[in-house]
């Protein structure tokens, strides 16, 4: 029997260009076309002034680790513990959840604070994550 | 909402607490139910409001067999018994209804006749949380700690006596789950959950209910107990996503319901006798005395640390032993309400001498939501 497979997200249409971009390598974010306000998650709206008048912008694909927890148990099925769960404050301001690769899941390791960089991980033709790893610049 | 114009006159929790494997969920409502009903001294056939969470009204009405002229099914987690006591409040004054039954019971630990918790895959935390290998409470509450604790110059060592010194107040109470006294290194070396947090500073997993029933303040007076009147309410929510929080330093949930409720009461911190803070991980009552506005919060965790929420302490904090030690069904604010009604009626098994306000501050899903009630004794 296979193992257990990690929770696949699902697509809407309102989500869809982002799940389309890390497909296509990209860290796509929107940005209102009225106020500038740049945020996450994917809504065809400004949640700051409600304007309708949105744009999909490419994110830098950088941030900095803002906090997270080691999870040793229970673990979600398709993960090992001990992994970090993290949120990642992107240089573009909004702050999405992600998973730190590349790295040992310890508390020495993750500092907060640390540098960033996206790491797309494909888990099948549909979905790719968006994840992140220490930044080597 | 004005002052003191509706009171709880019933109050009770289920028969037992712990683990009742012979319940189901919904026979552990009306178990709570009952037992509110016969501690107010009235019939079924007097309750005309019904609110509940999870369940839904109708459930809860179609098993007791009552038809009410006024229900709220708010249902946003565990401070939801919060929220429906500020409705009913304001539905009561309004005239909708005139004696209202709140009901909250979970088989957490049994699992009879409970719907499992799903998160559909299309969902933005389905889509943006689920993958990344949150699952269940523990691994998602806490994320925000180590973030907190940065800012604020919070230590392990401070969040370790949050569950060491609630273990002293559950050590009171013949009801709590957990009596035994735990010093900060047995906090320290338990069982790691999700770092920073160990086994001993995450919730309970019982079954368990409790029900209030509230009626206006004229009327209270001729029911058998002491009335608990309402001095003050608030509530707010802000996000279901814990990583969409505005800032991990302080929720906005906390900072909304709080300062309402303070204000509707018209009283000031150095007022309260007695304090609740629904603490289903040990961060929550640092987060809760900051928001709040009862200090800091880089004074929290010292606080806490120094023994001032202690038995004897001048803020006694979660005096049945909490989520931690008491117990935690799921959805825990009830039983902060709980107490703070038994503190307010003077009969609670640890209880606070002459106190005469309490404070009762819920949490609802990961900071998702938030109520405040504010009890009195005194009209």
């Amino acid at each position: 029997m296979a193992e257990p497979a990690r929770a696949k997200p699902k697509p809407t249409p309102e989500t869809q260009h982002f799940w389309d971009g890390t497909r296509a390598g990209e860290l796509r974010l929107q940005r209102c076309d009225a106020c500038a306000n740049v945020y996450f998650p994917p809504r065809p709206f400004c949640p700051a002034c409600a304007s309708r008048e949105v744009s999909v912008l490419k994110a830098s694909g950088k941030g900095k680790l803002y906090s997270y927890v080691i999870n040793h148990r229970p673990a979600a099925p398709g993960f090992t513990p001990p992994y970090a769960i993290a949120v990642v404050e992107l240089d573009e301001g909004p702050r999405m959840m992600s998973n730190i690769v590349d790295c040992p899941q310890t508390p020495e390791a993750l500092e907060l604070d640390m540098k960033l960089e996206i790491a797309f991980e494909k888990l099948d033709d549909a979905i790719t994550l968006p994840l992140f790893r220490p930044s080597k610049g | 909402m004005r002052r003191n114009q509706v009171a709880v006159v019933g109050a009770a929790e289920t028969t037992e607490l712990g683990v009742i494997p012979n319940m189901s969920q919904i026979q552990l409502h009306a178990d709570a139910a009952l037992n509110a009903i016969a501690d107010a001294g009235l019939k079924l056939s007097d309750i005309d409001g019904i609110a509940t969470a999870v369940e839904t009204p109708q459930q809860i009405a179609h098993y007791l067999g009552i038809t009410p002229t006024w229900v709220d099914g708010t249902s946003v987690g565990g401070c939801s018994f919060m929220l429906h006591v500020r409705h009913a409040a304001a539905a009561i004054e309004a005239g909708l209804c005139k004696t209202v039954l709140i009901t909250h019971a979970e088989s957490g630990k049994s699992m009879i006749g409970k719907q499992p918790r799903s998160t559909p895959p299309d969902s933005l935390n389905g889509q943006f949380e689920s993958p990344f290998g949150v699952y269940g409470p523990p691994s998602m509450f806490p994320i925000p700690v180590l973030r907190y604790m940065k800012t604020h110059g919070i230590t392990h060592e401070q969040l370790a006596m949050v569950a060491v010194v609630q273990r002293e107040w559950a050590a009171k109470n013949p009801r709590a789950t957990m009596k035994a006294p735990i010093t900060v290194d047995d906090v320290l070396n338990s069982r790691m959950i999700a770092y920073p947090f160990r086994i001993l500073q995450c919730c309970l997993v019982t079954d368990g209910g409790g029900a209030l029933i509230l009626t206006s303040a004229d009327r209270a007076k001729d029911f058998p107990n002491k009335p608990v009147y309402v001095l003050g309410t608030g509530e707010s929510v802000e996000t279901p996503m814990v990583s969409q929080m505005k800032s991990f330093d302080s929720s906005c949930a906390f900072k909304v319901a709080g300062p309402l409720a303070f204000k509707e009461a018209g009283i000031a911190h150095k007022d309260v006798d007695h304090l609740m803070i629904y603490d289903a991980f040990a961060h929550l009552p640092l987060y809760g005395l900051g928001d709040l506005g009862f200090m800091a919060h880089e004074e929290a965790g010292k606080f806490i640390a120094e023994g001032n929420t202690r038995p004897g302490g001048k803020l006694p904090l979660n005096t049945n032993g909490g989520g931690l030690s008491y117990m935690h069904s799921g959805m825990y604010g009830m039983y902060a309400l709980q107490e703070s009604v038994r503190q307010m009626r003077g009969i609670a098994p640890a209880q606070v001498p002459g106190a005469k306000i309490s404070v009762c501050h819920g949490v609802g899903g990961m900071f998702a939501a938030s109520g405040t009630i504010i009890f009195t004794n005194e009209r």
